[in-house]
């Protein structure tokens, strides 16, 4: 029954942050955005203590059913697990798993340079490590293609049908080197999950190891009952942990995710979920040195993930076809920038990165694809947006609405315009007045009102000048330059985005 | 326009709908059963007093000819034009006209092998010396003669000066005089290889007096004049930049001038026209197409000698032919209704843009004539917010953007347009298009910022 709730609430949440993720016409917030909130490393990024208590209390008092039920990779890769488990068995193989010991080097030492890494401000080992974002950055870079262009199907038959109800959504690679990580990450869990259920969460992942300290100490936890236990190994054959040593009589609570398989499984009823305080502690675990080879697993899977993810970056946006009639438009190129440009809503460039755990959300959602993963090694994954595609248009804070860590804070449209994320620069070699065509797009279309014409003494015509105070950097003006393929007014990024 | 004004009169519409439906009750039964027995059963022919000419009322304009995608190019359907040619021939259409400019320079060719299958002397050709980039003679001369081997022939029955008119009287003597090509024509048509010379015309009034007094003071003689015709231009063009059909028939009709009408639908936008004028127009038509009564308007004109359709395939073809096989004049009261319609339809605020594609391609990759046709369909067919209190504001907003998404690429919005101005003199329409452009892309913004 426990484990029946346990699969039931998996699953809605697993779906629920999925289709978060998936979702690009920002239908689902309103419904979905809490349950990314409620993840733990963006809460901690978002010093949000609410959270941070209530999931400690939660593991507290259920010990890690975060882990089996909140987590989109755990649950992702108890479903693979299950796959291989249910092969298993049509095999007659009725011991898919079997007790190993923590490795606590490995397990302390990534959680120990997880925090470092955390407090110094390396983010994009914090983003490889952490498992929400790990999970987002599958699903943005992998799943969501897939998505859209079934969206795309739907909206070429409604199209036909004359009906709105879909619309087409462009797909592009908005950032190789993430989109590599993302099939590696992906490619790695699967086969560890394929062969020994949880080990990622037990040996890699920072959340698991950082809520096993509280797990240990759970007020409910499963129980073997001596007196019942007669030792067949079911249990332990089934604990996709890995945590349940029969031969002691004893669960590794620091890395049981109470799945409760194992309660489901025990014919005699000897483990039953229960009040634990007080009782016999047998969180230790006896040692045993039976060496795991998860990190040689992990090398060799780098290796075919990578040339999988070379393989696939052949998917490149599909840009449309020029008609005979029309002019050719050249593809706009990412101009210089000396600062990147991160979205209304963030602080400050520093405070962004600081907070941001690379998951994707508000790149998966942005629908003006101005945002994409970094490829600055300093901020790789991390996002930043440029223009080519798109401006930050000045109704759209969806990425603010969105953002779990508190990087990008929720504004209203109202508050958008105080920040001031960017500037933009003319080059005036660039401008089309330069050729003798009298133009000032940038001036027309800039929303602050921040561009002014003056006239050329030389040409006669009237070029484009910036009010640096009243630009707020939302790029209408460079996205809308006709200088193709660099413009001539370009937005370069701001280290402090408003005034406290 | 203002929404204002806008919403005024798109209620004065639905007033005016409802006189008409009670006004108009008793009429309807008698009319549509006179029509069906009155009508001659075969095609209506004109007789050109000049040469004796027997020019079928409605010609095929080879301007809007269906184009297929073929090795990454748009090419005309040449199988999709040959059965059109033949169906029409076949129904006693026998008027063709074509430009060297026509569908990026494909049409010729495409005319030429779909009529040469027929005996020459079934239909008449029209083409014209589109002399609009280079006007030098030898240039010009090249594009007259490569006409004849596109169409395959060595004579053309009707051949005209393309699109004169705007710049008057001086734009005329540049691109046709100064270099000596009216010289030439003339020695042309007295070689028998043009049998009818005249001019297409877009321009103001005064433009025309100015073209129609080298006919009076006898410098040139004009054989016939091509005008834009139908019930909203001829009373409703601005009469400045583009003088009234009224105006134009009139001048000509007292001159005996026979007159070739182009845009009898307005580059189709008469044939699909707001619900509150197709409801009574169907009060009293309820069998015939609503562009039926565009085509009845412009052969109820006597001096008329070929209304030109830019049919896109068969669809058009039949229904025209059943308009003009079982054709009606239209009488004095159905004119004053033609006269009120127009007026209403003057009150939608649509662009005047007939989807010629003259302005194309614009070089900076905007798709002029497809933001013009996706905004005057969405404001006919009622796919147009006004404000954002209405309310079905969210799905007409919806229904404008993703249309528009779908219509044209992004980087061909109009939010690209840089107002060079480049398209402004080609446009036959005088529409001021950068500015145009700017009122739609503006609307646009007022949807997507919910400012409407």
């Amino acid at each position: 029954m426990l484990r029946k709730i346990r699969i039931a609430l998996a699953v809605i949440f697993w779906l629920g942050i999925t289709l978060l993720f998936l979702d690009f016409t920002g239908a689902l917030h309103g419904w979905l955005g809490w349950m990314a909130k409620i993840q733990f490393l963006p809460a901690v990024l978002a010093l949000n203590v609410a959270v941070i208590v209530g999931l400690v209390l939660l593991t507290l008092v259920f010990g890690r059913v975060y882990c089996s039920v909140i987590c989109p990779l755990g649950v992702f890769q108890d479903g693979v697990a299950h796959l291989n488990v249910a092969r298993k068995r049509r095999r007659k193989n009725r011991k898919p798993y079997s007790y190993s010991p923590e490795m606590k080097w490995l397990r302390y030492g990534v959680w120990v340079l997880f925090v470092i890494a955390l407090i110094v401000g390396v983010q994009a080992l914090v983003a490889l490590l952490a498992p929400y974002s790990a999970w987002g950055r599958i699903v943005q870079n992998l799943f969501q293609p897939v998505y859209i262009w079934v969206n795309n199907l739907f909206a070429s038959l409604a199209e036909r049908a004359g009906s709105y109800a879909f619309y087409d959504k462009e797909v592009w690679l908005r950032s190789l080197p993430t989109f590599i990580v993302a099939a590696v990450t992906l490619v790695v869990v699967v086969i560890l999950a394929w062969r020994n259920g949880r080990t990622y969460c037990n040996t890699i992942c920072p959340v698991g190891t950082t809520l096993s300290f509280f797990s240990r100490f759970a007020m409910f936890r499963p129980m073997i009952d001596a007196n019942v236990c007669k030792g067949c190994k079911q249990c332990e054959h089934n604990c996709k942990a890995a945590c349940i040593d029969v031969e002691n009589r004893r669960i590794d609570y620091s890395r049981c995710v109470d799945c409760f398989n194992c309660i489901d499984t025990c014919k005699f009823g000897g483990l039953k979920y229960r009040f634990a305080w007080g009782k016999k502690d047998s969180s230790a675990s006896p040692q045993n040195d039976k060496p795991v080879s998860a990190n040689d697993g992990g090398r060799r899977a780098f290796i075919t993930g990578a040339a999988l993810a070379v393989g696939t970056a052949a998917l490149k946006a599909q840009e449309k076809k020029v008609d005979g009639g029309f002019a050719t438009i050249l593809d706009k190129e990412v101009p210089e920038r000396d600062i990147p440009l991160t979205p209304p809503g963030s602080k400050s460039v520093k405070d962004f990165y600081r907070r941001c755990t690379a998951c994707q959300l508000c790149v998966a959602e942005c629908p003006n694809n101005v945002l994409r993963p970094s490829t600055d090694l300093q901020h790789l994954m991390q996002p930043e947006m440029s223009y080519e595609r798109g401006y930050c248009r000045p109704e759209c804070t969806r990425c603010s609405e969105l953002c779990p860590t508190g990087a990008i804070r929720k504004i209203t449209k109202e508050e958008k315009t105080q920040y001031h994320v960017g500037t933009a620069r003319v080059n005036a070699e660039l401008c089309v007045v330069e050729k003798g065509v009298e133009c000032g797009n940038c001036a027309r279309h800039c929303p602050a009102g921040a561009i002014m014409l003056v006239k050329d003494d030389e040409t006669g015509y009237r070029r484009p000048v910036v009010n640096e105070e009243k630009c707020i950097g939302c790029g209408a003006c460079e996205n809308l330059c006709p200088a193709r393929p660099i413009s001539a007014i370009t937005v370069n990024g701001r280290h402090n985005h408003i005034e406290e | 326009m203002e929404r204002r004004d806008f919403i005024k009169i798109s209620g004065a519409g639905a007033l005016a709908l409802g006189a008409a439906a009670v006004g108009c009750a008793p009429k309807k039964k008698t009319a549509p059963a006179a029509a069906a027995e009155e009508g001659p059963e075969q095609m209506v022919y004109r007789e050109n007093p000049v040469n004796g000419d027997k020019v079928s009322l409605i010609g095929f304009g080879c301007m809007r000819w269906p184009m297929v995608e073929k090795d990454g190019k748009r090419v005309i359907d040449q199988e999709a034009v040959n059965e059109m040619v033949d169906y029409a021939l076949e129904h006693g259409i026998n008027y063709f006209d074509t430009s060297p400019a026509y569908l990026m320079g494909q049409s010729e060719k495409a005319a030429g092998i779909a009529l040469s299958r027929h005996p020459r002397d079934k239909y008449f050709i029209a083409t014209k010396l589109s002399n609009f980039n280079n006007q030098t003679p030898e240039a010009s001369i090249q594009m007259y003669r490569d006409s004849f081997d596109q169409l395959k022939t060595d004579y053309f029955d009707y051949y005209l000066l393309h699109s004169i008119g705007s710049g008057g009287v001086e734009a005329f003597r540049k691109r046709y005089v100064d270099n000596g090509m009216m010289e030439f024509l003339i020695k042309e048509k007295e070689a028998g290889r043009i049998r009818n010379l005249g001019f297409s015309f877009h321009g103001s009034p005064s433009d025309f007096d100015s073209l129609i007094a080298l006919h009076d003071n006898g410098e040139y003689h004009w054989d016939f004049v091509q005008i834009e015709m139908n019930y909203v231009d001829w009373n409703h063009a601005d009469g400045r930049r583009n003088a009234n059909a009224s105006y134009l028939y009139e001048e000509l009709d007292k001159r005996g001038i026979p007159i070739v009408i182009m845009e009898p639908l307005l580059g189709g936008r008469l044939a699909n026209v707001p619900d509150a004028i197709a409801q009574q127009m169907k009060e009293r038509e309820p069998d015939k197409s609503i562009a039926s009564w565009a085509f009845r308007f412009c052969g109820t004109h006597p001096r008329v000698l070929c209304a030109l359709s830019g049919m896109t395939n068969m669809d058009p073809l039949l229904d025209n032919i059943k308009t003009f096989t079982h054709f009606k004049p239209l009488n004095e009261e159905e004119l004053e209704f033609m006269e009120r319609m127009a007026t209403q339809m003057m009150e939608y605020p649509t662009v005047n843009c007939t989807d010629c594609k003259y302005c194309m391609p614009c070089p900076w990759g905007i798709d002029i004539p497809g933001i013009f046709k996706h905004y005057n369909t969405s404001v006919t067919e009622g796919r147009y917010a006004q404000t954002r209190e209405q309310e079905d504001y969210r799905k007409l907003k919806r229904a404008y953007l993703v249309s528009y998404d779908r219509a044209i690429p992004t980087l061909r919005q109009a939010d690209h347009c840089i107002h060079c101005g480049e398209c402004l003199s080609h446009c036959p329409q005088s529409i001021p298009i950068p500015r145009e452009l700017q009122r739609i892309n503006r609307y646009i913004e007022k949807l997507k910022q919910d400012t409407l």
